[in-house]
């Protein structure tokens, strides 16, 4: 950590020097002229030209009273709270026109909506309360499946989430993000931070209860998956639908070099998830991920990623794994994930086509009571491709073990077709075929609308 | 022991790269399109450095935010953005993940274009997303208006005198210079479109009302039934209907689009499909703003005297 502070201030210091030995660079060389001067000395020609410049002129004179006249009148209609009248047309007309409809008495303009920024400061200002609330934004989802599967409990239907999302900048400094999801196991806090945006030396601070950043699909909330489920990977050993989503802070930084998009991230949690848990405070969760990103062309890139987990999971264990005396153990866990994303949009054929391939590796190392310890591995590959301005089709293959049992292994796949009526809803139909460990194959069909009302939220990439 | 002079060693090179590195004086500059971008690049010239985000023949309501464009901004001295929420779903999270405290809005190195020029269609009344993909804070494509891109020269020429006090003469200039270039080149636009003023005409979105205000045509219908939602047959049937009622032979379509059921209008009313570009970039040739329009107008004169006669 010294040692990076130490780079940060050489760097620094190396740039103040760049500064102070370089020379200002040169004035700028005269701007470029409409026209150039015809060749012909021609008398008459230059009187024309004589002309046609004092012709100019007058209208860059009259542009600016009319500028002048429509900033006044601006002001005037402000100060008496009236219905504004914008004639900012005026000016341009008198640009555009030849000197005859010019001099002519000009009509009144037709009147039009307020172009200043004063548009948004009406004759009687909405009240302090009402400008600072925060953007919100509901989501629901909701899911229906058929079929049989003696491993799963969903429910023929279900409103699996309704997501209250609250988003503000709270001070120069911050801006704050709250996700409170609501499902029928009660309200809880999906995510809920506080960012700090205005940290040197590239830093990105996070505070609160967070999705952690291992791998891509943990940091996905429900609405943004490409899927109606969950990656049988990330059911097995990244915590499922909650995933690895704690109380914590999160620093990351960009690492800049001429080459790729990197970012390291480093975050440390309470171990309160569904993946490390502990009832002990100084034993923590510690998250690192490491992020590369290169545009391969305008219209492909690459996305890769490698993350680190390591934290308690005494919290976690199974009954039938406490020692004979009904003690707890320190045990722990260790997490490595892999991921690798290929996109491709054609810009000109934005909204009607795109490809995305995306693949993560997840080994899991789990320790057991008697110094002993089992590994799991497992992963997804996953493809989706659009093929009309509102229809996708994908595929996914999973594969996991478990995180106390990494021999048992469960295989899957699906096929999945979404359909967008707009960027507010999506409808989507998922055929998916599992085969578990214990010898059980279901075979279902799983049913998804999601919907999004209030402040238009940014997509996530 | 070791590491100090570890320590040392690297410091030296840095210091010694960072004086050898050549100077750079200039503002860094990132917009969020190519139209800003060419505004900027006019009023500052070589004291800034330009990136726009979003290429020319791009939707700009549908861009990604892509990692190396948080590159970009967290290395801006200024960000210029459309605004009027044309970029909602995609540049507050540049913004927040750029970890550049200089841009962030409320900053002097954030500008919204928007705020000091001429915005058309500001919904009254009740708004819901009932009437598709509605702007509430007006419609964003208001840079197709040269006077708002003089409007827009204005508002750069200040922030940019602002953020780089000493360099503030030149601004001025070069904007009077633009200013200059662009009266003129108005003037030549509107003499050639002056013979088919009041004309009516179909756009596919509502990308052109400030354009079309300008020059003196009338949008009388759109190939959208509602602003972002993809053509129905009902709506074309109708659209057909009405175009045939009114004599419209026009179809303006940006770049982006499907040109499918523009085409199959065009046939039903025996009018024609025009390619207008809304952004600078959105073909090759169009390097400037003032290239924009003139490219524009003469695709739209020449299909005007077609479908006009006139």
């Amino acid at each position: 950590m010294n040692r990076r502070f130490c780079v940060v201030a050489a760097t620094a210091v190396g740039i103040v020097a760049a500064l102070a030995f370089a020379a200002r660079a040169e004035a700028q060389p005269a701007p470029r002229t409409a026209a150039s001067a015809a060749d012909a000395p021609d008398d008459v020609r230059a009187l024309r030209e004589e002309l046609d410049r004092l012709r100019e002129e007058f209208a860059a004179i009259r542009r600016q009273y009319d500028d002048r006249l429509f900033a006044l009148e601006e002001r005037l209609a402000a100060i008496s709270g009236g219905p504004r009248v914008i004639a900012p047309d005026a000016a341009s007309v008198a640009r555009g026109a030849s000197a005859e409809e010019a001099a002519a008495p000009r009509s009144p303009a037709p009147e039009r909506p307020v172009p200043q920024d004063a548009a948004l400061q009406s004759a009687t200002p909405p009240s302090s309360a009402q400008v600072f609330n925060p953007a919100t934004s509901v989501i629901g989802n909701f899911v229906a499946a058929a079929g049989r599967n003696a491993a799963s409990a969903q429910p023929s239907f279900e409103l699996g989430e309704a997501e209250v999302a609250f988003q503000a900048v709270v001070d120069p400094y911050s801006r704050a993000d709250f996700y409170l999801a609501a499902s029928p196991e009660g309200l809880e806090i999906e995510e809920g931070y506080l960012t700090f945006t205005a940290l040197p030396a590239d830093l990105l601070l996070k505070v609160g209860k967070l999705r952690a950043q291992f791998g891509k699909a943990n940091t996905l909330h429900t609405h943004a998956r490409p899927t109606a489920d969950v990656p049988l990977v990330v059911e097995n050993l990244i915590g499922g639908d909650e995933g690895l989503s704690d109380a914590g802070v999160s620093l990351s930084r960009l690492i800049h070099n001429p080459y790729v998009f990197l970012e390291a991230t480093g975050e440390v949690y309470a171990g309160t998830s569904d993946v490390f848990a502990t009832s002990r405070r100084s034993r923590l969760t510690y998250v690192g991920r490491l992020r590369a990103y290169r545009d391969l062309t305008e219209d492909k890139n690459l996305d890769l990623g490698a993350s680190f987990a390591y934290g308690p999971t005494e919290g976690l264990l199974p009954d039938t794994l406490f020692g004979p005396d009904g003690v707890v153990p320190e045990l722990g866990k260790r997490l490595i994930g892999v991921d690798a994303t290929f996109r491709y949009r054609p810009l000109r054929r934005a909204i009607y086509s795109r490809l995305n391939l995306r693949t993560e590796l997840v080994w899991s190392r789990q320790s057991l009571p008697a110094a002993s310890h089992t590994t799991a591995f497992g992963f997804y590959g996953l493809g989706e491709y659009q093929f009309a301005r509102r229809w996708y089709l994908g595929a996914r293959v999973d594969r996991a073990g478990r995180v106390f049992d990494g021999t048992s292994k469960d295989y899957g796949g699906s096929f999945f077709v979404t359909f967008w009526p707009t960027e507010f809803s999506q409808i989507r139909s998922q055929y998916r075929r599992t085969r578990y460990a214990e010898g059980l194959t279901a075979n279902e069909l799983l049913m998804q609308v999601n919907f999004a009302i209030g402040a238009h939220g940014a997509h996530v990439f | 022991m070791r590491t100090s002079a570890f320590r040392l060693t690297f410091l030296a090179v840095l210091a010694v790269l960072g004086a050898a590195a050549p100077a750079r004086a200039a503002l860094s500059v990132v917009t969020t399109t190519e139209d800003l971008a060419a505004i900027v690049r006019e009023v500052g010239g070589d004291k800034v450095t330009v990136t726009a985000l979003a290429k020319g023949y791009q939707d700009p309501h549908f861009v990604e935010p892509k990692p190396s464009f948080i590159l970009a901004v967290s290395r801006a001295n200024l960000l210029v953005v459309v605004g009027r929420e044309l970029e909602v779903g995609w540049l507050p999270t540049l913004i927040t993940s750029s970890r550049n405290a200089r841009i962030q809005p409320g900053a002097p190195g954030y500008l919204d274009a928007s705020l000091n020029v001429r915005i058309l269609e500001i919904p009254t009344g009740q708004i819901t997303r009932a009437m598709g993909d509605v702007h509430p804070q007006g419609n964003p494509h208001y840079w197709l208006d040269p006077a708002n891109g003089r409007r827009i020269a204005e508002a750069v020429r200040d922030r940019l005198a602002q953020l780089a006090p000493a360099d503030r003469a030149t601004f001025e200039s070069r904007y009077q210079d633009f200013d200059r270039r662009l009266a003129a080149a108005e003037k030549r636009w509107d003499a050639a479109m002056a013979p088919y003023k009041g004309t009516k005409i179909v756009t596919y979105h509502r990308s052109w009302p400030n354009f079309m205000d300008r020059f003196g045509l009338a949008v009388m219908g759109y190939v959208e039934p509602k602003p972002g939602i993809p053509p129905s047959p009902s709506h074309t049937v109708e659209l057909i209907g009405d175009m045939k009622a009114q004599g419209v032979k026009l179809i303006v379509v940006e770049p982006y689009f499907d040109k499918k059921t523009p085409q199959a209008i065009a046939a039903q009313v025996g009018g024609l499909v025009l390619e207008l570009m809304p952004s600078v970039g959105g073909d090759r040739s169009i390097t400037d703003y003032i290239e924009l329009f003139d490219y524009d107008i003469d695709l739209l004169t020449a299909s005007l005297r077609k479908a006009t006669g006139r």
